[in-house]
C-alpha cells in the first residue's frame, strides 16, 4: 500500500482502516542474518540487505520497541563536512541518500536542508573550520565560511555583538546539511524492510551468542527462545560493547550519557542548525515549533539515563548568551541517552575477530546522520563478508594498527 | 462590580482589591488573589485559546497546572514577554496584559481553523505519508507552511532584562506540596527537630485545604491550615510558596524554580524574576496530590467543559461561578461533592449524568437529578457549549459541562526518582510501588483520597521511622473505561489527539505506549499529558485487549512543568558567563595599547599597535625589535604544574617521552607528552629544582587537561609513586623576554643568579631575587634568540614587568610569538598537531628516551600504522603569496596534506608557512600545489627551519 495524498483522501472518506506498517511476527527457528538491535543502523541494514541483497530471511531483534535507543532520543543533526577523507566518504554517502530517502521508502521522513552553522568563538577555531572548508572542497563536500553579519543574516536571532565573552568570528556553513525526523526514520526502514520480508521482532533480548567449536556464529540466545543464524550483525549502540562480550570480542568503547531537551513549542524562530563547539551546545527548531537543543557528553562513563542537572543548565548558559532573546523561553522535556564512543570518535563497521559475526558501533555522539549510509555500506559487507570500500578503513582492526581516523581532535565536534 | 459570574462573598480572593488587566485588548477587572483563569472566568469568558492542529477554540478545563488549553502570553513590555504561560497558574496583578495564542485574525475567528474542516484528512501520523511529491516541496513549500501553522506563542524579539538567580540547600526532609498531607508531614518532622523545607507551586500554602469546608482534628479546616503554618513557622520550617519541584535528580537532588516576580505590578528591579534552588536532601516527602481525570467524549473540547473540582475550585477558593446551568459528567462519587457546592452556591445543575451501572449512596442521597448508566454522547456549541446530548438521546441546554472521571495521583516526581509504580486496580491508576528510605509519598499522589487517611499519612511520612501505612479505601469508584464513540472524542486536548487516532496508531502496527505516544503525539504537548496519559493508556489497552501493567506507562521526565531557561542558566551570563582569566600585567599590558584574543578562559595580548599601524605592521615592527634587540612577552598564562616527592623523577620518565630522571637540578629539558594512543597530546618545559623538585609548564589550552591525564595516571596507574602535583599556573607572573640584547635588559634587576653563558646556559634555570623579589629564572627560548623567563610571585609581577620596560624593551604579542617560532620550525600543539601526530611526524623523535623502559604511549607507537614511510611529516613550504592556514596542499591532483602555520616573515622578508605533508621529508625540493577557490598557489618544499638553522643564536 504506497503513501500519497491519495490514500490519505481515500482513508479519509472510506473511514477503511490503514494497513500495518509492520508485522509482529513470532521468531522463526533460523534466519540467513539476524541483526541484534532495531535502530536506526539496523533497520536501514535489514532493509538494504533485503533490497539490494537479496537476503530476505532476515530477522532484527530488539530488546525495547523498534526506534526506541539513540535513534529515537537524538537531535537529528545531519551533516557531512567531516574533515578526514574517510569520515567525508561515508557522511556524504549517507547524506546523498537522504535527499531521495522520502521516496525511497515512500515515507516522509523530513529530511530539511535548512543548513547547519558552526560558530568559531576564537582565531584557533576559525583556523580548524577553514581547514575543514578547504579540505571539503576537495571532496566535493559543500562548505562555506561566513563572516559573523553573514551568519547574522542566515540567521537572524543570533548574537554576533564583539561584547559576548567569546564573540563570534565566523562561521562554516553547510547548506545541505540540517535536521529529519528521528522516528520516522526508524518507522520508514521498518516499514520497508518488513514489506520485503524482514521480521522485525521486538521485546526480544538478545541475551547470548552461540558459538560453533571452530568457531563461527551459529545462533543466539534470546529471551524469546534460542533463534540459529549464519550471519550475526550487531548494531547496539551504547549496548554494543555489553552484546559483543557474549561472543568473547572486547570492544574499545567507553558509554556515556548524552543529554538533549526542548522547549515548549514557539512560531518559527530559528531558521537553520546552529553550532557551538567551545561553548558546548547546539540547537535546531522542530517542524512542531520545539528548539531542541544538545550538550556534550556527561563527564562519567555510565549507563545511566538520567543525566545531572548541571548539564542542562550549563548547555542551557551557552544557548542564552548566543540567542538572549531565548531567555524567557522554557524546557519542556529533557532526556539522555547512552552513546558509545571510541578512541578516536569514529564508527567501528565491520567484520569482528569472529567468523559470521558483524559489528556496526561507535558512532557515539553523532551518527543519526549516517544512518542510511552506514546501513547501506553494512548491508553489503555483510551480504558479501568483505568490508565495502566505504566501510574498509573504519575496521575494528585499526586500532591494532594505529591507522585511526581522528575527527574529534580535528573539530572535537562529532554531533 | 463588572463581574457577573463572580459570588457576592466566600473564597480567598480580596474584593476590597479590584484588579484592572487586558485579555486580547480586551480591559476587565478581577480581584486581588485571582489567577488570570479565575478572573477570566468571573467575567464570563471561558474561549481562551485555540488548539494546536486543528485550531479549534478552548476553555479553561482545570484551576492548575494540569491546565491543557489555556496557555496565553503575558506581555510586560521592553523585553519581557512570556508565551505559553498557563493562565490556570498565572497570577493577576494589577495592568496585566494578557493574549491568546496561535489564531490569525482573531480568538473567535481564526482562519487555521480549516484545519478543523479537514480534520478527516489530518489523522495520526498523516505528515509521514504525504508532502512526498515532488521532491523540492518539502524544503520550499509544505514545510514551511507546517512550520508556520505550528507552534503556540511568539518567541520575544528582544533580549530578556530580567535576572535569575540560584541557591543551593542541604535539609533534613524536604516535603513537596503543602496539603494537608504535606503540611501533617512537615509537623511531625519538624517535631522531631530536623531541618525541613516545604514548597508548593501555588501562591498560596495549604492544598485542597484552601476549598475544604469541612473539619479537620475537630477544627474547620482553615483554622487547622492556620494553626498548622503558625507551627511551623515558630519551628523555623522553611515554607517556599510559589516553588515547583521540577525534577529529581541522583542523590536526593531536587531541583525547584520560586517565581519571586512574576505577580508582582512593579517588581523592585533588584530582585531576580525566579530563583532556581538545588536542594540535597536526606529525605524527600512527595505529597503532591492528585489531578482529576477527564472524560472522553465526542465534543468534550468544548470552552465551558471542564473539570468538576476545578469549577468547586473556582467556587470555593475564587468565589467564581463557571455557568449557571451545569451538567456534571460524573464516573465517580467526587463529582457529587463539587455538584453540591456548586448548588449550594445557587447553580443550577440541571443533570448528573452517572454511567455507573449502579445509583452510589452518595448519588441516592444527593437529592440531585441523576441519570443513571447514562453518559455523554455529543456537545453542541461554536464558542462556548450550550447543550449536551446523552447516550439515551436526551437533549439538554447548558452552559457548563463538569467532567468527573476519578483521580490521577501526581506521581511524576517519585517516578523520576527511578522508583518503580504499581498499577492499581481499585483506583485504575499508577501508585507509587515500594519506597525507600529517601523517597515517600502522602496523601492523594499516594492514592490516600479521605482528609483523615491523607493527614495521617503525612504525620507517618514526616515522623522519624516513617514508613507511612496506605490508606486504601479510595472514596471514588474506579475510572470505568472510556466509552468509543463517533465523533471527535479528545485525549489530548492540547495536542489534539482523538480516540480515532489512538484507534489508527494501533491498527497500523504501534503497539508500545511509547510508540503510540510518539506517532500520535499524546502526551507530547507542553502539559505532558497530565490529563491525557492515563485515558489514552485505558484506550490503548482495551484497543489492543491487554490489561494496562501489560502495556506500560511512559517515561516520566523532568522537568515536571516548563522550567525557564533563563533561571537554568543563572547567573552565567556577559562577564559571568564564563569568568574571564587575566594576567597580574593585564593592566599594564593593556595601558600599552595591546589588543586582546581569547586563548581558553585567558584574555592574552595578541599584538601591541603604535599610532595608526594594523595587526602587520605592529607585528613587524615586534619581529624586528626581538630579532634585533629585545621584547618582552607576557607568559603567564602557559600552565605550570609543580612535581615533587622521592619518585618525581621516575614518574614523568613515565608520563613523558624524555629521559627526565638523568635532567640534572638547575636544567631544562623540552618534552613531549603522547596519549594513550601515542599521539602528541601536550608540550612544555620541565625544569628541575632539585632531586625531588621539578616545575613543568604546559601549554596555555593543555593547564587543565594535562594536570587532569597526569593526575589520572598517577591515581588508577601508578599509585605506588610517592608524587604529588600541584597547579601553580596562577601562582607565577611569568614575562618572557626575548633577543640578543635579554641579557642586559634583566641585568641589572637580577640580584642573586650569575648571567654569565657558561653559568646560566641555555636550558637552565636558577632561583634567586629580581627587583628584589624572589624568583625562578629560565634561560629558554621559543624564538631562537637568546631568551629568558622570569618567574615571580604573581603579585609581583607588575612591578617587575614596570622595572623591566622602563629599561625601552618592546612589550610584543602573541602574534608575533607565533611567527618568530614558525621561522624557527617550533610547533604550537593544536596547530601543528591534531591529535594524530606522533613525535616523528613533526621532527621530535629525538625527544623520545630510547632506553627508557616505558612510558605512556610507547607501545603505540610501536604499531604498523606508526611505522609507515608515507605518514604526514611536518615540513616548511615557500610560496610567492601568503597561504592560509588549513588550505590543502595537492600533489598530482590529491590531497596530501595541509597548511597548519602561515606567516609573512619580517625576518625573511617572504611568506613562510608550515605544513603536515605526506612523506614530507622525502619531498624537500618539490613544488606542489594549494589550490584556492579561485587560484592555485605553487609551493616549494623546505626544511621547516626557516632561520638559524645551527641554533648559534640561542647560545649567545
Ligand atoms: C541526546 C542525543 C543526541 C544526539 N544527537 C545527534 C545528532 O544531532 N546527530 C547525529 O547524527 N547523531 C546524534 N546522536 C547520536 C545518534 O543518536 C546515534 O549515533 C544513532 O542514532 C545510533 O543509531 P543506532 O541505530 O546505532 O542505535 P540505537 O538507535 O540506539 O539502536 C540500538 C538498539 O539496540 C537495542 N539493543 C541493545 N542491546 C540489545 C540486546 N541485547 N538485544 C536486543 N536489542 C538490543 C537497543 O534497545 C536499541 O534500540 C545523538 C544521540 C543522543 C543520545
Amino acid at each position: 500500500m504506497r503513501f500519497s495524498i491519495f490514500s490519505l483522501l481515500r482513508h479519509a472518506i472510506g473511514g477503511t482502516p490503514w494497513p500495518e506498517q509492520w508485522r509482529s511476527p513470532e521468531p522463526k527457528a533460523a534466519y540467513d542474518v539476524v541483526i541484534i538491535g532495531a535502530g536506526g543502523h539496523g533497520l536501514a541494514t535489514a532493509y538494504y540487505l533485503a533490497r539490494e541483497h537479496g537476503i530476505r530471511r532476515v530477522a532484527v531483534l530488539e530488546r525495547g520497541w523498534l526506534g526506541g535507543g539513540n535513534t529515537g532520543r537524538n537531535t537529528t543533526v545531519i551533516r557531512s563536512n567531516y574533515l578526514r577523507d574517510e569520515s567525508a566518504a561515508i557522511y556524504e554517502h549517507a547524506l546523498k541518500l537522504w535527499e531521495t530517502l522520502a521516496q525511497e521508502l515512500n515515507y516522509n521522513v523530513m529530511y530539511s536542508p535548512r543548513g547547519v552553522m558552526m560558530l568559531a568563538h576564537s582565531v584557533h577555531e576559525a583556523q580548524v573550520f577553514k581547514r575543514h572548508v578547504h579540505a571539503n572542497r576537495l571532496n566535493g563536500v559543500d562548505n562555506e565560511w561566513l563572516t559573523p553579519s553573514e551568519a547574522k543574516a542566515f540567521c537572524p536571532p543570533l548574537n554576533i555583538s564583539p561584547d559576548l565573552r567569546y564573540p563570534i568570528l565566523g562561521a562554516a556553513l553547510q547548506r545541505r546539511g540540517g535536521v529529519a525526523r528521528h522516528d520516522a526514520v526508524a518507522w520508514g526502514y521498518a516499514r520497508g524492510a518488513n514489506a520485503l520480508g524482514v521480521d522485525i521482532i521486538q521485546n526480544c533480548e538478545v541475551t547470548g551468542i552461540s558459538r560453533m567449536p571452530s568457531g563461527p556464529v551459529n545462533a543466539v540466545e534470546t529471551t524469546r527462545g534460542r533463534i540459529a543464524a549464519r550471519k550475526v550483525a550487531v548494531v547496539a549502540a551504547g549496548h554494543t560493547s555489553v552484546v559483543l562480550a557474549m561472543a568473547g570480542v572486547r570492544m574499545p568503547l567507553e558509554s556515556y550519557p548524552l543529554q538533549a531537551l526542548v522547549s515548549e513549542p514557539v512560531k518559527p524562530v530559528l531558521p537553520c542548525v546552529v553550532m557551538s563547539n567551545s561553548i558546548h551546545a547546539y540547537i535546531s527548531q522542530s517542524d512542531k515549533g520545539e528548539l531542541v537543543i544538545g550538550a556534550a557528553t556527561d563527564a562519567y562513563v555510565s549507563y545511566s539515563q538520567a543525566g545531572g542537572l548541571h548539564v542542562a543548565e550549563h548547555t542551557l548558559e551557552a544557548i542564552c548568551e548566543l540567542f538572549p532573546t531565548f531567555r524567557r523561553l522554557r524546557m519542556l522535556r529533557n532526556w539522555g541517552g547512552i552513546v558509545d564512543v571510541t578512541p578516536d570518535r569514529s564508527p567501528i563497521i565491520g567484520l569482528t575477530p569472529v567468523p559470521g559475526l558483524y559489528v556496526n558501533c561507535g558512532w557515539g555522539t553523532g551518527g543519526f546522520k549516517a544512518t542510511p549510509g552506514s546501513g547501506h555500506v553494512f548491508a553489503a559487507t555483510i551480504a558479501r563478508g568483505e568490508p565495502h570500500p566505504i566501510v574498509a578503513p573504519f575496521a575494528l582492526e585499526r586500532f591494532r594498527t594505529g591507522a585511526l581516523i581522528d575527527e574529534a581532535a580535528a573539530a572535537a565536534v562529532a554531533h | 462590580m463588572t463581574q457577573p459570574f463572580r459570588t457576592s462573598e466566600g473564597g480567598r480572593i480580596d474584593r476590597q482589591r479590584p484588579i484592572a488587566f487586558e485579555f486580547d485588548g480586551r480591559r476587565l477587572t478581577g480581584c486581588h488573589s485571582d489567577t488570570l483563569a479565575s478572573a477570566l472566568l468571573a467575567n464570563g469568558v471561558h474561549l481562551v485559546g485555540r488548539s494546536f492542529k486543528y485550531h479549534r477554540p478552548r476553555g479553561i478545563v482545570s484551576a492548575g497546572a494540569e491546565e491543557p488549553n489555556a496557555l496565553v502570553t503575558i506581555d510586560r513590555g521592553n523585553g519581557r514577554i512570556t508565551p505559553n504561560l498557563r493562565a490556570t497558574q498565572a497570577e493577576l496583578y494589577d495592568g496585566m496584559r494578557a493574549r491568546s495564542q496561535n489564531r490569525f485574525p482573531s480568538l473567535s475567528f481564526d482562519l487555521g481553523a480549516v484545519s478543523n474542516a479537514i480534520s478527516p484528512l489530518l489523522s495520526a501520523g498523516f505528515y509521514y505519508k504525504t508532502f512526498m511529491w515532488p521532491r523540492s516541496f518539502w524544503r520550499h513549500v509544505y514545510e514551511p507552511a507546517i512550520r508556520a501553522a505550528a507552534g503556540l506563542g511568539r518567541a520575544p524579539a528582544a533580549a530578556d532584562p530580567d535576572r535569575y538567580l540560584q541557591q543551593y540547600m542541604h535539609c533534613d526532609v524536604l516535603i513537596i506540596g503543602a496539603g494537608p498531607a504535606g503540611l501533617a508531614a512537615a509537623l511531625a518532622a519538624a517535631a522531631r527537630k530536623a531541618r525541613v523545607v516545604v514548597c508548593d507551586e501555588q501562591a498560596e500554602l495549604g492544598g485542597s485545604l484552601l476549598t475544604e469546608n469541612s473539619e479537620v482534628e475537630g477544627k474547620p479546616a482553615s483554622d487547622w491550615l492556620v494553626n498548622a503554618l503558625h507551627m511551623l513557622r515558630d519551628a523555623d520550617v522553611m515554607l517556599l510558596p510559589r516553588t515547583t519541584a521540577f525534577g529529581w535528580f541522583p542523590g536526593n537532588m531536587i531541583g525547584a524554580v520560586q517565581r519571586v516576580t512574576d505577580h508582582l505590578p512593579d517588581p523592585h528591579p533588584r530582585l531576580p524574576r525566579e530563583r532556581l534552588w538545588h536542594i540535597r536532601a536526606r529525605e524527600v516527602v512527595v505529597a503532591a496530590g492528585a489531578v482529576e481525570r477527564p472524560l472522553v467524549f465526542s465534543g468534550n473540547d468544548r470552552p465551558g467543559v471542564m473539570l468538576a473540582d476545578a469549577a468547586r475550585t473556582y467556587l470555593l477558593r475564587y468565589g467564581v461561578k463557571v455557568g449557571s446551568r451545569v451538567v456534571v459528567a460524573a464516573e465517580s462519587d467526587s463529582a457529587y461533592a463539587a455538584a453540591v457546592a456548586l448548588r449550594q452556591a445557587g447553580i443550577a445543575i440541571v443533570a448528573m449524568v452517572d454511567r455507573r451501572p449502579a445509583a452510589s449512596d452518595v448519588a441516592r442521597s444527593s437529592g440531585l437529578p441523576v441519570r443513571i448508566a447514562a453518559s455523554i454522547a455529543d456537545t453542541s456549541g461554536s464558542l462556548r457549549i450550550n447543550r449536551a446530548t446523552l447516550s439515551n438521546g436526551e437533549k439538554i441546554s447548558c452552559d457548563a459541562l463538569l467532567m468527573c472521571g476519578g483521580w490521577i495521583p501526581t506521581v511524576h516526581l517519585f517516578a523520576q526518582s527511578r522508583e518503580k509504580l504499581r498499577f492499581d486496580e481499585a483506583l485504575q491508576a499508577f501508585l507509587p510501588g515500594v519506597w525507600t528510605g529517601h523517597a515517600r509519598c502522602a496523601g492523594a499522589c499516594n492514592g490516600a483520597f479521605d482528609l483523615t487517611a491523607c493527614i495521617e499519612e503525612g504525620y507517618a511520612a514526616g515522623g522519624a521511622n516513617g514508613q507511612p501505612q496506605r490508606a486504601r479505601h479510595p472514596e471514588c469508584a474506579p475510572a470505568l473505561p472510556p466509552s468509543v464513540h463517533k465523533g471527535m472524542a479528545f485525549v489530548d486536548f492540547q495536542n489534539d489527539v482523538t480516540i480515532k487516532d489512538l484507534r489508527t496508531a494501533t491498527q497500523e502496527g504501534f503497539r508500545s505506549i511509547e510508540h503510540v505516544k510518539r506517532y500520535t503525539t499524546t502526551g507530547m504537548a507542553t502539559d505532558q499529558g497530565k490529563l491525557a496519559n492515563l485515558n489514552a493508556l485505558a484506550i490503548v489497552a482495551d484497543l489492543l485487549h491487554q490489561p494496562i501493567p501489560r502495556i506500560g506507562h511512559t517515561t516520566f521526565r523532568m522537568p515536571y512543568t516548563p522550567v525557564t531557561f533563563g533561571a537554568l542558566a543563572g547567573s552565567a551570563r556577559g562577564d559571568l558567563f564564563e569568568p574571564v582569566r587575566r594576567t597580574p600585567m593585564h593592566d599594564q599590558v593593556a595601558a600599552l595599547g595591546a589588543v586582546f584574543e581569547n586563548v581558553g578562559t585567558w584574555q592574552r595580548a595578541r599584538y601591541f599597535p603604535q599610532g595608526s599601524e594594523d595587526m602587520h605592521r605592529a607585528v613587524a615592527r615586534e619581529c624586528r625589535a626581538v630579532r634585533n634587540a629585545v621584547g618582552m612577552f607576557d607568559a603567564t598564562t602557559l600552565g605550570k604544574i609543580e612535581v615533587t616527592g622521592p619518585d618525581a623523577a621516575e614518574f614523568l620518565d613515565r608520563i613523558y617521552t624524555g629521559s627526565l630522571s638523568r635532567l640534572a637540578p638547575g636544567r631544562c629539558r623540552y618534552g613531549l607528552l603522547l596519549t594513550e594512543a601515542g599521539y602528541v597530546l601536550d608540550d612544555g618545559v620541565i625544569a628541575r629544582l632539585g632531586p625531588d623538585r621539578f616545575h613543568v609548564t604546559t601549554t596555555t589550552n593543555g593547564a587543565a587537561s594535562v594536570l587532569h591525564h597526569m593526575e589520572d595516571y598517577r591515581q588508577t596507574e601508578f599509585p605506588e609513586l610517592r608524587v604529588w602535583l600541584t597547579s601553580v599556573t596562577e601562582q607565577w607572573a611569568v614575562i618572557a623576554l626575548q633577543g640578543p640584547l635579554a641579557r642586559q635588559a634583566i641585568a641589572s634587576h637580577v640580584q642573586d643568579i650569575d648571567l654569565a653563558p657558561d653559568a646560566l646556559p641555555h636550558m637552565s634555570v636558577r632561583e634567586g631575587h629580581i627587583c628584589g623579589v624572589p624568583a625562578r629564572l629560565f634561560r629558554v627560548s621559543f624564538t631562537g634568540e637568546l631568551g629568558y623567563e622570569i618567574n615571580v610571585p604573581a603579585d609581583h609581577g607588575p612591578m617587575v614587568w614596570q622595572a623591566i620596560h622602563a629599561g625601552n624593551v618592546t612589550a610584543y604579542g602573541t602574534e608575533t610569538m607565533h611567527v618568530l617560532r614558525a621561522e624557527k620550525g617550533y610547533i604550537v600543539v593544536g596547530q601543528e598537531t591534531d591529535g594524530t601526530v606522533i613525535p616523528s611526524d613533526v621532527g621530535l623523535g629525538w625527544t623520545i628516551g630510547r632506553e627508557k623502559p616505558d612510558f605512556v604511549g610507547k607501545r603505540s607507537l610501536a604499531r604498523p600504522d606508526m611505522l609507515r614511510h608515507d605518514r604526514k611529516q611536518l615540513v616548511g613550504l615557500l610560496s610567492a603569496d601568503l597561504l592560509e592556514e588549513g588550505a590543502q596542499v595537492i600533489s598530482d591532483g590529491a590531497g596530501i596534506g595541509h597548511v597548519t602555520s602561515a606567516y609573512w616573515s619580517e625576518t625573511l622578508q617572504s611568506p613562510i608557512a608550515l605544513g603536515l605533508i605526506a612523506a614530507g621529508r622525502s619531498r624537500i625540493g618539490e613544488i606542489l600545489h594549494v589550490p584556492m577557490p579561485d587560484r592555485t598557489i605553487a609551493v616549494r618544499v623546505t626544511d621547516p627551519v626557516f632561520y638559524d638553522r645551527q641554533g648559534a643564536r640561542l647560545h649567545g
